[in-house]
């Protein structure tokens, strides 16, 4: 099992590990997933998310070209230092990975999930062959900072990042070394990720903690991202769902609907004529949770969708859930069943996110919305 | 029979985790503080019916943390006189207070010799404690 370099640090501040794609990471740590839950949606928190695979390619225009047949995103028009949310696309329209792709002044950072990082660039390096340097990093970690004062607390380290604006990155000093901070996170809320040195990390993230921040676990960072109505790969996304279905149509470029890509001819498709399931938000009626894999019916007692997330959420207070859903029955307040334990659970489809949000946006851009 | 009264009122637990006191023919039944240490936040709890009848060893509620739902089960049989609806209400007085204000339901005994099969706090305590490593 692997361990990231803040695995001491965890241990010190009484983590609970779990194994999440083939590391040890923790679950949560002495004041539970609720407390660290809220001290982020109030204050702020730290995440380890060093299992996350950090792709690193290199190369100008010619790049640009080739990852163009490749992302269903217009890297042409996204400046240097801008990130995007994005998906390594399967012929059938489905999803290997979701990403978030940043635009480097030589060539591009990928952030991939954990789970996928091996396979994605096995992919990557099929598809543009030997041309360019490819290389996911192992002397990197990726640390999250998200809250409201998560840019206070940061700014005292790194002067200058209040200035970033949502999804625009840009390189820092710290003791020397380069960091590489985006304004960006998973929990609904303002913040931060920071790429930086295996070296340095520790010693960076204690400084955070003493200046007022607190390592947060993988449980809280499940119900603060599911509040915010954002996907977990492997479980709201798979390889076969495509990211319309995925009611994630905004991130795809209008300009590349006409264009070849992996998929191309699927999502081009179904941008048009619509699709037959969608994910959608679901509310329980009562305080029963819906998790995973819970069946959705509508009152006629047909069976019309299921359940990929379903938590309780500690700011809505109560159980929340996204599922994929008949289109027929995707519009908001519409009322389904959810069957828990052999009982039916009245529910209704919602507007996601549960928990509004507070990003700092840099004039209409939607990303993660 | 004096010995007798002073063995029926003192704690006991089942291996599924549930603690259990009995005063007179009433049982009251709740979960241990270990289990739940081990399942985290609690958030939501389902209670047995007032007047049903549950048997030992059968589901008899649900408890369900941010991470995952769990089962409650009753230690011995019997039928359902008293639930505790302000754990429904406010689960997390099952972390604060799991074998005080946190209990599940009250139970009128069916067969008082089911109670020789559970284990005292010490024996418990070693059992929770292997379990765990």
């Amino acid at each position: 099992m692997k361990k990231t370099p803040l695995y001491n640090l965890h241990q010190k501040h009484g983590a609970k590990f779990v194994q999440f794609a083939g590391y040890e990471m923790p679950i949560q740590y002495e004041t539970g997933i609720v407390k660290e839950h809220i001290t982020t949606r109030n204050n702020s928190g730290i995440f380890d998310v060093s299992h996350m695979g950090q792709l690193f390619l290199k190369g100008g225009d010619e790049l640009t070209n080739d990852l163009q047949k490749i992302f269903p995103i217009d890297l042409a028009k996204i400046s240097i230092n801008q990130s995007k949310y994005s998906f390594l696309m399967k012929e059938n329209g489905g999803i290997y990975d979701d990403l978030i792709i940043t635009k480097l002044k030589d060539g591009y950072m990928i952030i991939l999930n954990a789970a996928c990082k091996d396979a994605d660039l096995n992919i990557l390096k099929s598809k543009i062959g030997e041309k360019y340097q490819i290389n996911l990093s192992d002397n990197l970690s990726l640390i999250a900072i998200q809250g409201p004062k998560a840019k206070d607390v940061l700014d005292s380290l790194v002067p200058g990042v209040t200035k970033l604006k949502f999804m625009n990155g840009n390189q820092f000093k710290y003791k020397d070394l380069d960091i590489y901070i985006t304004r960006s996170g998973y929990t609904g809320e303002d913040g931060f990720e920071i790429s930086i040195n295996n070296k340095i990390v520790e010693s960076f993230v204690e400084k955070l903690i003493e200046k007022g921040s607190s390592m947060i676990g993988l449980g809280a960072r499940d119900t603060l991202r599911l509040e915010a109505g954002l996907c977990l790969y492997g479980h709201d996304l798979d390889e076969n769902t495509s990211p319309i279905e995925a009611n994630l149509k905004w991130a795809i470029s209008k300009s590349k609907i006409n264009e070849k890509f992996p998929g191309s001819e699927f999502i081009k498709k179904q941008y048009n004529e619509g699709v037959s399931k969608l994910r959608v938000g679901i509310k329980p009626e009562t305080k029963v949770i819906a998790r995973e894999s819970t069946k959705i019916f509508d009152e006629k007692d047909n069976e019309i969708g299921k359940v990929t997330s379903g938590t309780f959420g500690p700011s809505v207070n109560g159980p929340i859930a996204m599922g994929y859903i008949h289109n027929d029955y995707s519009k908001k307040n519409t009322k389904i069943f959810l069957e828990v334990r052999g009982k039916r659970v009245p529910a209704s489809i919602c507007e996601m996110p549960f928990y509004k949000k507070n990003y700092v946006r840099d004039g209409g851009d939607n990303v993660r919305n | 029979m004096l010995e007798m009264e002073e063995t029926m009122s003192e704690i006991k637990f089942s291996k599924e985790h549930e603690w259990i006191t009995v005063d007179g023919e009433v049982a009251t039944i709740g979960i241990t503080k270990h289990a739940t240490e081990l399942l985290g936040d609690i958030v939501f709890a389902e209670l047995p019916e007032k007047g049903s009848n549950v048997n030992k060893d059968a589901t008899a509620g649900v408890v369900e943390s941010t991470k995952a739902a769990s089962d409650v089960y009753t230690p011995i049989s019997g039928e359902v006189v008293d639930t505790n609806q302000s754990i429904v209400d406010d689960p997390s007085k099952i972390n604060s207070d799991p074998e005080g204000d946190g209990w599940f339901f009250k139970l009128k005994i069916k067969d008082p010799a089911e109670m020789n099969t559970l284990m005292n706090r010490d024996e418990y305590d070693k059992f929770a404690k292997e379990s765990a490593s």
